[in-house]
């Protein structure tokens, strides 16, 4: 009986969550011009607006541009940031650690707001590396807790074997410590893309016309003229987070075996 | 021409805690020194010291009349066996032994035939392209100590490296690290909680009790002559007798308990209270009043063991605990007997 609620109960919530993506599906695949149901014929002219169309072209580009780098950026901070933190030999590692999370819980409104006065200050409001930038601010946090969580699972009995087989602490990090830890840092770099690939509001504050990212052209694309062509959009975005979200899945799977 | 490696007066502290109190010790080249004590003795902390994972809060460590102390971990040569293998997850059995050749810039064609050489020892080759997770633990066990082989260290250091293992193989792999060390003459030094391994492995056994050496002996010393309350105690069981010196002599003396006197082995001075060790498999149990160094006894539980029997003996207030053969006689509880011993098999013990 209980066992029959708690079906009940999950999937309710399952469908909760999952719906409202499913009804925008099928209207991608809609002939006519309007984002309504019922659907007249099916047709992929909507595909061939996003791809043809310049600003939904260059949104797309954008959006992989702006990833790219706030991924990369992030990446390599966020590493860095939990290698430092490790083992919490530094003075006030707790503190800090809360201070690297913060982007996650401040209000992104909030973040905008001073992140495009601080980037109108350096001259890079506008600009791709300023809103690389900003991305970067929003993803660190993911990368920093992804890797942490890789390197509390390496077992520092490994390193210090390391180095009395010889190894000087450099070569310990570039042998065992990384190697050990690369299964988080690719997935906190995963988790880094698709944070940044659906970002809008701090994106509204310090991109110009020119960075304007798919997530953004989708916003104002809704405000402006409501075309199927958004439903288009979306779709290709949840694609895109699936295959990246099963990319982490499979490195988590990958990862286990390693770690035990 | 001092020992090979000389703690002089090391102690280590974490805190407030002393964890390693005044050490002085000396292991002599070639020698399997086995750590033995309980939890929190202190005996890892000092294995840690020489590998270099932790430095002394004072004092200083030799090897080959050479100071160490601050030397870090990766220039001191020495092959360390950790508690739990400590392989390397992500390489190979094979890539796991070439690592330290690799350190030691040994040229790429001399590493395949060396890493070959040493799984072929262990009988390992058919393994060495598994990942040390597609491994058992008694195989995990022999790479980690072939790992430590390889590179031909000074000295060889093992945390409790059989402690995960169950019985039967800890048994086995006693064996063949006792062998590797005579055949390849190898400094050891070895930690352990595990007295039984300690007495079969070892050349000499330090016993540590709160951070201080208790006593550094043979095992046969340490077993037969405990010199102290806690090392009779702690290996092996014993039976603890409280009495009176009456007499004392050079490395003898005699002591009053409850009616009787017995003669027994130990230097010290006459009239002082103290408290023998007496082992269980040295007491000899008989019908007739023998002469020298007897207790009358009463039998008060009789345990059967398989290849032998316990039983609990009754002397007034005191009670001892005699192993018997199975055949050795018939001791049924209640049956009114004699204990008597040797005079060097019951020792004085310093506290």
């Amino acid at each position: 009986m209980l066992r029959a609620l708690q079906i009940v109960f999950g999937s309710l919530v399952v469908a909760f969550l999952i719906l409202p993506i499913i009804a925008i599906l099928p209207l991608a695949f809609t002939s006519s011009v309007f984002l309504t149901y019922p659907i007249p014929s099916y047709s992929l002219r909507w595909f061939e607006e996003l791809v043809t169309a310049d600003v939904w072209r260059l949104s797309i580009i954008n959006s992989l541009i702006v990833g790219g780098g706030a991924t990369l950026l992030s990446t390599v901070l966020g590493t860095l940031a939990a290698l430092g933190l490790r083992g919490n030999a530094l003075p006030l590692a707790g503190l800090l650690r809360t201070l690297f999370l913060l982007p996650m819980v401040v209000p992104a409104v909030v973040l905008g707001v001073g992140m495009q006065i601080f980037l109108v200050r350096l001259g890079l409001a506008s600009t791709y590396p300023g809103v690389i930038i900003a991305h970067a601010v929003l993803c660190v946090p993911f990368v920093v807790v992804s890797v942490s969580a890789a390197l509390q699972g390496i077992d520092p009995a490994v390193e210090k074997a390391a180095m009395s087989l010889g190894a000087p602490p450099i070569t310990v990090f570039r042998r065992v410590t990384l190697p050990l830890a690369v299964p988080g840092v690719v997935s906190g770099a995963v988790f880094a893309f698709a944070t940044s690939l659906d970002e809008v509001v701090i994106t509204l504050f310090v991109a110009g016309p020119n960075q304007r990212t798919l997530a953004r052209q989708m916003f104002s694309s809704i405000r402006e003229n409501i075309s199927p062509t958004v439903a288009a959009a979306a779709l290709l975005l949840i694609v895109g987070t699936l295959c990246l979200a099963a990319l982490a899945a499979l490195l988590r799977r990958r990862e286990k075996p390693a770690v035990a | 021409m001092g020992a090979f490696i000389a703690f002089q007066d090391v102690t280590k502290k974490f805190g407030a805690v002393t964890v390693v109190d005044h050490l002085d010790l000396e292991i002599a080249k070639g020698e399997f020194l086995s750590l033995l004590g309980p939890s929190g003795s202190g005996k890892t902390t000092i294995l840690m010291m020489l590998a270099g994972f932790e430095r002394p809060s004072s004092g200083s460590i030799l090897l080959a009349d050479r100071p160490i102390t601050h030397l870090p971990p990766h220039r001191r040569q020495m092959g360390v066996v950790f508690q739990n293998y400590a392989l390397f997850p992500h390489m190979t059995v094979a890539e796991n032994v070439a690592f330290p050749l690799e350190m030691q810039r040994v040229p790429r064609a001399e590493i395949t035939r060396r890493v070959e050489r040493a799984l072929d020892m262990v009988r390992l080759s058919p393994l060495k392209d598994r990942k040390p997770s597609q491994l058992s633990g008694g195989q995990q066990q022999r790479v980690a100590l072939t790992r430590a082989l390889v590179f031909e260290p000074d000295v060889i250091l093992m945390d409790e490296p059989l402690g995960a293992l169950d019985k039967q193989l800890r048994e086995h792999m006693q064996l063949e690290i006792r062998d590797l060390h005579r055949r390849l003459g190898l400094t050891i030094v070895f930690v352990t909680h595990d007295q039984s391994e300690a007495l079969t492995m070892s050349d000499r056994i330090a016993v540590f009790n709160a951070g201080k050496v208790e006593q550094i002996d043979t095992p046969q010393a340490v077993y037969d002559r405990p010199r102290t309350r806690f090392v009779a105690e702690f290996i092996g069981e014993t039976n603890l007798v409280e009495g009176k010196v009456v007499e004392a002599g050079a490395q003898q003396a005699v002591v009053r308990v409850g009616e009787a006197a017995l003669n027994v082995s130990g230097e010290v001075s006459a009239g002082r209270d103290v408290s023998l060790s007496l082992r269980p498999e040295r007491i000899r149990l008989g019908k007739e009043p023998a002469a020298a160094n007897a207790l009358p006894v009463t039998v008060a539980d009789c345990i059967y063991h398989g290849d032998h029997m316990r039983l609990v003996l009754k002397s007034g207030p005191l009670e001892l605990v005699a192993r018997a053969e199975r055949l050795a006689g018939d001791w049924a509880v209640g049956t009114e007997a004699v204990a008597s011993f040797d005079p060097q098999d019951c020792t004085v013990l310093a506290s």
